[in-house]
């Protein structure tokens, strides 16, 4: 994995670490952008880890871009033989699958989707080889999520599962986005899940909601009150089906206050991951009802 | 003391120059779109460069002033008025308490730069005034202005004084056709040789989806792909890549087919490859497009890049000196 760098005009410098996805190429980006972030350049003003790439704002009024080029592979070059682990945290977060909300809305746009004689998680299933939509929920929600990029909009993550590659549920996108998605929904596009964190336009299927807001620009609500945005890269994901009772009692307890997500620290090992998923994810399933 | 609004125009808002430093979690700089335009109006009322103007875009707000200020509009060309009274754009002038400001019609270029003097008082989010309006972030309440707001102003120093101006060969417009220089890169490499000439080549329209997030183009010839087998994660269209950052000012062309360059309110990332980034210094000449208008991206190297940018560092020194007493 050697990455390829590219000007991106003159003060972002973009580096590709893979061209494909994986958990490997996530990792050399998070090292790389916290390096980076650990030694404060002068010039640059942004550093954003994304799934297998990264981008590095600068100002060129400041840093040469070919002294910052020269400074990133260094920092590539320290960051490749650094050891795989990381203080992370685990988050469970609780999703209503097949919820009403985001079912009156695919049928809205129907005609965008590739079957629409059927829903997004139904056609979902069939083409990633389920029997029923419960054993893709059930796939979709037992093991964990790594939060490998907080963008598109603000706070809204993109999370890729913890599983080998043949188990990765895979889905095109619209075939033309969406001008609304419901807030909160739980969708899916390419390898990657995600969270709509404010309502708007969309091109990911749809599967869900979550009832735990993850951005506030208020800073009102009672976990996101030092800062607006919920998740950061690096995250570990849970998912926890719940059904429209419990749905309902999220979403009261997020309105009077009441509302605590479930959130444990934890330091991952790819390396550990690596040589048994399956059991390293129990591991995590543990961890998080561990009190 | 607050000014009201009693129209508030097609999209008005609150902006200065932005909060950097969040992009990694999807929030975009944001503030004023035509960055030079907005320091250039500031300047004219004796506020720092940076305080927070209205910037509006082709049709004008109608204002009502509940004390005395002195007020400057530069950017598009787009005449205000002071109780139906026209007065000069790029120039400052004094709007007494009870008058109203208005617009004309728009005569060239697509957003204006409203600065009062002592700025628009707005509580700042992450350390700046701007609107966001898809993350409902920062400006008044995160979004637009609305009829009967209330906008507050800061206090003004006592040196303001009405009648300056930046000279005409200062004030800049994009041309005809207007020319956006970029530097090809990122993923250039995907597309034909034939398309990277086509792409140069082509004379480009606006197209009617233009905002803060970005601007589409349309008209030119599509872009043909070199063949690869899709990497794991990227999705099957051949335009698709494993959802990456996405820089201000790139250009990604969805399906190969209209090219959309992000702007202040980018998105921050997603899953279109692009061909390349539009130079820093051409940055503002975007946010004074007009739909329709023909466009030609004009390939240059970073060399040529940091030039412009000196040069666009050099105007801003010129219209500086220019509005000194």
């Amino acid at each position: 994995m050697e990455t390829r760098f590219s000007f991106g005009g003159d003060d972002h410098i973009f580096g590709e670490v893979d061209e494909e996805m994986s958990l490997e190429a996530f990792f050399k980006s998070l090292s790389v952008t916290k390096a980076l972030r650990e030694s404060q350049i002068d010039g640059v003003t942004e550093i954003c880890p994304a799934n297998a790439s990264y981008q590095i704002k600068y100002d060129p009024d400041r840093i040469k871009p070919d002294d910052l080029m020269a400074e990133l592979r260094k920092v590539e070059e320290d960051a490749a033989s650094a050891e795989s682990v990381i203080q992370t945290r685990i988050i469970e977060i609780p999703v209503f699958y097949n919820d009403p909300w985001t079912r009156e809305t695919l049928m809205r746009f129907r005609e965008r989707h590739q079957d629409p004689s059927g829903t997004d998680i139904e056609y979902a299933a069939r083409i990633n080889g389920y029997d029923s939509v419960d054993s893709f929920i059930k796939a979709h929600s037992e093991s964990p999520w790594f939060v490998t990029m907080v963008g598109f909009v603000a706070g809204l993550p993109f999370m890729f599962q913890m599983v080998e590659r043949s188990r990765q549920i895979e889905v095109p996108k619209y075939l033309r986005p969406r001008t609304d998605t419901p807030k909160l929904t739980v969708g899916y596009g390419g390898c990657f899940s995600c969270i709509y964190s404010v309502r708007g336009a969309g091109g990911y299927q749809m599967f869900g909601i979550t009832p735990m807001p993850i951005y506030d620009p208020k800073q009102e609500i009672s976990y996101l009150k030092e800062f607006m945005v919920f998740f950061n890269p690096g995250d570990i994901v849970k998912f926890q089906p719940v059904d429209r009772e419990a749905y309902d009692k999220g979403v009261e307890d997020v309105d009077t206050g009441k509302f605590e997500p479930l959130i444990r620290d934890f330091k991952f090992s790819l390396d550990e991951f690596r040589s048994g998923i399956d059991a390293y994810n129990a591991k995590i399933g543990e961890a998080i009802h561990a009190s | 003391m607050p000014v009201k609004v009693i129209s508030p125009g097609l999209a008005t808002s609150v902006q200065d120059l932005g909060r950097p430093g969040y992009y990694h979690l999807g929030i975009p700089i944001s503030g004023g779109m035509d960055r030079l335009a907005l320091r250039s109006a500031n300047l004219l009322v004796g506020n720092a460069e940076g305080a927070a103007a209205l910037e509006t875009v082709f049709l004008g707000p109608e204002l009502e002033f509940t004390e005395d200020a002195i007020v400057a509009v530069a950017g598009a060309e787009l005449p205000p008025l002071v109780d139906g009274e026209p007065r000069e754009t790029w120039a400052s002038f004094k709007v007494k308490a009870g008058q109203r400001l208005s617009f004309n019609y728009l005569e060239a270029g697509a957003r204006a730069y409203i600065a009062v003097s002592g700025g628009i008082d707005v509580p700042p989010a992450l350390g700046s005034r701007s609107t966001y309006a898809l993350g409902a972030l920062g400006g008044l309440e995160g979004r637009n202005l609305q009829v009967g707001d209330v906008v507050a102003l800061g206090e003004s120093g006592n040196s303001v004084r009405e009648g300056r101006s930046v000279p005409g060969h200062l004030r800049r417009l994009p041309g005809t056709p207007a020319e956006l220089r970029a530097i090809p890169g990122l993923y250039w490499h995907r597309i034909t040789e034939e398309s990277k000439a086509s792409f140069f080549d082509d004379t480009w329209k606006v197209a009617s989806e233009a905002d803060r997030i970005g601007y589409r183009f349309q008209k030119g010839r599509s872009l043909n792909f070199n063949e690869r087998t899709q990497p794991f994660g990227a999705g099957s269209d051949p335009s698709n890549i494993v959802d990456s950052c996405y820089p201000y000012g790139s250009i990604q062309v969805p399906g190969g087919t209209e090219p959309i360059v992000l702007h202040r309110d980018a998105v921050s990332g997603g899953g279109y490859f692009m061909v390349g980034t539009v130079i820093s210094a051409d940055m503002d000449l975007i946010g004074q497009l007009q739909p329709n208008m023909d466009t030609k991206f004009v390939e240059v190297d970073l060399e040529t890049a940091l030039a412009a940018r000196r040069e666009r560092r050099n105007h801003l020194e010129r219209i500086r000196e220019s509005v000194k007493e």
